[in-house]
């Protein structure tokens, strides 16, 4: 079993943040390296004047979708980006935003939440993953 | 036989996946080698999570019960 695992995010719905956000946490707390790769709507949602706003669900969802989000939400489950904060204080969580959807939605790094660790191209990326699995969300 | 002397708890109730074990992960860093951790949770994934997350890291589940749909777990830091 590799130690690394590397998440492509490219849905920048709450849903799917939320799903890999909870995959980041528990491949954290099992001491794996986790490489994070923003591109296009995921990247738009880590802007820092938009991070913490409703990025909606994914089409799927439904009002009945959208009703049990809220009602786990209410019932205290932690943001996606609250459970990648805790990832990055547990263990080695890396979040890169891919330069060319930088480009595409004409964005700076200053423009995204600190959460975000820098920009790469998709060659660091791959680097990074070394020979551990590539998810893409 | 005494009972076991508990060097932290940490009260996951409520608390959905992955946050438990999470919980666990950042507590555990915080007591000696050979200490014993307290987990309380409800969350349904536990009894597998806290198995896997154990093997994974050579901490050892030392007890486990499961009261009313709150899960115990007693673990020793390897």
């Amino acid at each position: 079993m590799s130690d690394t695992i590397s998440f492509v995010l490219f849905s920048g719905t709450d849903d799917k943040l939320q799903a890999a956000a909870v995959m980041t946490a528990g491949a954290a707390a099992l001491g794996k390296r986790v490489n994070i790769f923003l591109q296009y709507w995921a990247l738009d949602a880590f802007r820092r004047d938009r991070i913490d706003a409703d990025h909606g669900l994914s089409p799927e969802a439904g009002p009945a979708g959208r009703a049990a989000v809220d009602a786990l939400r209410a019932a205290g489950q932690a943001s996606w980006k609250e459970t990648l904060g805790q990832a990055k204080e547990l263990g080695d969580v890396d979040i890169q935003a891919c330069s060319l959807s930088m480009d595409l939605l004409h964005l700076e790094e200053s423009d995204l939440d600190p959460i975000v660790d820098g920009v790469e191209g998709v060659t660091a990326f791959f680097l990074a993953a070394e020979d551990g699995e590539v998810v893409f969300i | 036989m005494a009972a076991l002397e508990i060097a932290k708890t940490v009260d996951a109730k409520g608390l959905s996946c992955p946050m438990p074990i999470v919980k666990t992960a950042q507590a555990i860093k915080e007591i000696p080698s050979g200490a014993l951790i307290e987990v309380l949770s409800t969350d349904k994934g536990s009894t597998r999570d806290f198995a896997a997350w154990a093997r994974s890291t050579g901490n050892e589940i030392v007890e486990q019960s499961d009261e009313g749909g709150v899960y115990r777990f007693v673990l020793r830091k390897k």
